[in-house]
């Protein structure tokens, strides 16, 4: 095995569950952002335009999406003979009588020093597969370098009244870090841990191996970082500037996807010199038809357009039929909104189909009943493989998951909070 | 897999078909917004299992080396069989360009000694279709044929363009004539042949000793009755893109058809090619699109009717794009016009002019040109 200067490891074995129905299946990395893309391909394709080609992915929650997705690695440039993308998923060692699940974040890394001992690399770079954003890595290695450091932790600045909601990194003029404050409730500073690390891999060697004799639940945020600290290591923060978008909730995640369908958006998707890659099957175009309206959208291949959309988001194969309408709304790989049906501010996941001349996101906006903290703000959410029958109505903050059927539906309506969620799901 | 692929790329049809093909093969014309023409024959073979083809190139063959760079979108990055793509080269008996199809194949003989399936498919490389190869070689098979060439039925107005094949009841051709002037069937020939792998080392052998190079004139016509050749029916929509400008237009415009474009795009086995990784295509406020099919990564601000846009055009605000093919990074300022017209590979028609050309003879901008 040739040695590796620097290598990255990709947390994606989160759940997101504040992602509610979006993430039953699928872990969050895996959840499509953009039409075609998946959160974690923006961090794969950062790692190979920022020239890394050793990538480890540590796969927990639902893996079987990103299994697939990721492959070989081909879509990426990261099929090769030394290194390349490796998953990594919670294994049984010799010995052991049961495996352990990754517990934390750095626990998760403690768990495969052995993959990372074979590259012996001098730095690694700690991903996760939550954000979206363009990063040249190699720029914050060139600092982690310049400054000598043991850690070099990515920051961003927000605005010093909502700093409280971020691990906070208290520096010195020169960025030097002398303290980090998870979600503090005094900030003295606005500069927010965006939980990408380069550390020297020695140090951070040894850390791991200290750290799970301690914690079982090992956390870069909450147990390395703070020690390292507290050892006097150097740590400096690495200032940010640019795009970079949280997609931890239904909101959040709506309101980016919705940023891309701006004439000018923040995050600039046509840049030759720094794609964004995603395994797509084939590279079909798409088809609008006469007669159809395609408005302050965006749409990918193979979508096939006889309806009206406004302001929305299509992943592959969407098929919106003759007279429906779809409005503020994200639909995802081949759904298909049958005749005269309409949607408002919904997010419709993959292989669904929207029966003819039903209704979603119509009524009042009331807060879901059984999920109020991630339903609240009037999006309704289909899951994926979900038939939604013709006719019916469906109110705001709903989920509806399954096959449905007309019966499901008192006098064909769904109210708003409702969740309606059926086996049985349309294969 | 029982056979090997051929794929005749090395045609040139810059005297039909002038500006396009002037620095590009024809297999390598754009189709579709998303295609070049070598991905349906490349897609069909591998679709049939076919798992070692050879590419033969000769003219402007840069852009179709681009396509090819990696195999592996089809399937053939492989240890065993895989992609090869073979140009004219010289060696120290031998150092003349390809003097015909035969010839081609000839000077690449050792592909096929160092094979051991027992059949080969050939295709041309500028045809659109979709084919399984595999149902044509169980039907050569069971008629025992030397070779068996696939047909399709057209119109009479067009079989001058094409071989022309007689066939007994059998469906054993007893007559071939190409490019008739009295058509005495309407069974045309596509390019499309399975023939025994022995067989072909052999034919091609015979050939090259007598100064024959044509696979057609040379073996076909020649031996027509000596050898058992099979007529193979296809039914399915074939069209090619390198017999004329008028119908590389109409092979364009044949994906606004469903029936056409969802057989290719929606129906497995999909046609594969080289990704571009482009982002969707952005339909700004004011984008009106009728009719039109469109690839990855454009930017629609004006009005398009019936066109085939392909990857990375830009239409700016108040433009009217009509009748038209724009290839690849084709850009089009504000307020212009383009009309029955096909625009090559990054064109550039800066804000107000107007680009038109007449109903079914399409006015084309090469590539690279700036209006």
């Amino acid at each position: 095995m040739e040695r590796k200067e620097i290598m990255a490891l990709l947390l994606a074995g989160g759940q997101g569950s504040r992602l509610g129905i979006l993430t039953k299946n699928t872990a969050k990395p895996a959840v499509r952002y953009g039409g075609k893309y998946r959160f974690i391909d923006f961090p794969l394709s950062n790692c190979i335009n920022s020239g890394i080609d050793t990538v480890g992915v540590l796969t927990q929650y639902q893996p079987l999406m990103l299994n697939q997705h990721i492959g070989i690695g081909i879509p990426w440039d990261l099929d090769r003979k030394n290194g390349g993308v490796t998953i990594l998923a919670p294994h049984v060692k010799g010995g052991e009588e049961m495996g352990d699940w990754f517990m934390g974040t750095a626990n998760a890394i403690y768990h495969n020093l052995e993959y990372i001992d074979r590259y012996d690399p001098e730095y690694v770079l700690i991903l996760s597969g939550d954000h979206i954003y363009k990063m040249d890595y190699s720029k914050m290695l060139e600092f982690h370098k310049a400054n000598n450091c043991t850690a070099t932790i990515a920051v961003l600045e927000v605005p010093i009244e909502e700093a409280s909601r971020f691990g906070i990194m208290n520096t010195l003029d020169d960025d030097k870090i002398y303290e980090f404050e998870e979600k503090p409730k005094n900030p003295k500073s606005n500069l927010a841990s965006m939980g990408i690390y380069i550390f020297t891999w020695k140090k951070l060697r040894q850390a791991l191996i200290d750290d799970n004799k301690i914690h079982a639940n090992s956390d870069f945020g909450m147990h390395i970082i703070p020690k390292m600290l507290a050892d006097g290591e150097t740590l400096y923060a690495y200032r940010f500037e640019g795009y970079w978008k949280d997609v931890g909730t239904i909101e959040s995640y709506w309101q980016a996807n919705m940023e891309l369908i701006k004439t000018v958006p923040e995050f600039n998707f046509y840049d030759n010199f720094w794609k964004i890659y995603t395994n797509t099957d084939n590279q079909p175009p798409q088809y609008v038809a006469a007669g159809a309206k395609l408005k302050q959208s965006i749409a990918s291949e193979g979508c096939e357009i006889y309806g009206e959309v406004y302001s929305s988001v299509l992943g592959p194969d969407v098929t919106v039929e003759e007279g429906a309408v779809v409005r503020d709304s994200i639909i995802m790989e081949n759904t298909v909104i049958k005749k005269g049906a309409v949607i408002n501010r919904c997010i419709i996941d993959r292989n669904t189909t929207v029966g003819e001349g039903a209704e979603l996101g119509c009524g009042e906006n009331v807060p879901n009943e059984d999920k109020p903290n991630i339903y609240n703000t009037g999006i309704t959410v289909a899951g994926e493989n979900t038939v939604i029958p013709s006719e019916v109505k469906i109110g705001k903050n709903c989920v509806i998951y399954g096959h449905t059927s007309k019966e499901d539906y008192a006098d064909g309506v769904l109210e708003s909070g409702k969740t309606l969620m059926r086996e049985g799901v349309k294969l | 897999m029982k056979a090997i692929g051929i794929i005749l790329a090395g045609g040139n049809s810059e005297m039909r078909m002038g500006e396009l093909t002037a620095y590009r093969a024809a297999a390598a014309m754009p189709v579709g917004a998303s295609y070049r023409a070598i991905d349906f024959p490349l897609s069909s073979m591998t679709a049939s299992g076919i798992g070692k083809i050879a590419v033969i190139t000769q003219y402007n063959s840069r852009s179709l080396h681009d396509h090819l760079v990696s195999s592996k979108w089809w399937d053939l990055g492989r240890k065993k069989g895989g992609l090869f793509v073979l140009s004219p080269y010289t060696s120290k008996d031998n150092s003349s360009w390809f003097r015909g199809t035969a010839d081609s194949i000839y000077q690449n003989i050792s592909f096929l000694e160092r094979s051991n399936e027992p059949y080969v498919a050939i295709s041309s490389g500028d045809a659109v279709y979709k084919m399984n190869y595999k149902d044509i070689i169980a039907y050569h098979k069971e008629k025992g044929a030397d070779i068996t060439i696939v047909y399709k039925r057209m119109d009479r107005s067009v079989l001058y363009k094409y071989g022309v094949m007689q066939m007994d009841e059998d469906g054993r051709i007893f007559d071939f004539e190409e490019k008739p002037l009295d058509p005495q069937s309407d069974c045309a020939s596509l390019g499309v042949y399975i023939i025994g792998r022995e067989l072909l080392i052999d034919l091609l052998e015979n050939a090259e000793s007598e100064g024959r190079y044509d696979l057609v004139r040379d073996i076909i016509v020649r031996l027509r009755r000596r050898l058992k050749i099979y007529g193979y029916e296809f039914n399915g929509y074939w069209s090619s893109v390198g017999s004329g400008t008028e119908d590389y237009y109409r092979t364009n415009m044949d994906f606004l058809n469903k029936d056409i474009r969802d057989m290719f795009t929606k129906q497995a086995p999909y046609i594969d090619t080289k990704p571009k990784d482009e982002p969707p295509v952005k339909y700004n406020i004011n984008a009106e699109v009728s009719d039109s099919v469109i690839g990855s990564g454009a930017i629609i601000n004006g009005k398009v009717d019936h066109s085939v846009i392909f990857r990375r055009v830009f239409v700016g605000d108040r433009a009217v794009i009509k009748n038209s093919i724009l290839m690849e990074g084709c850009y089009i300022g504000d307020d212009c016009v383009i009309e029955n017209a096909i625009l090559d590979k990054n064109v550039t028609v800066t804000a107000g002019k107007k680009v038109s050309g007449a109903d079914g003879a399409p006015f084309v901008l090469s590539k690279n040109t700036v209006i």
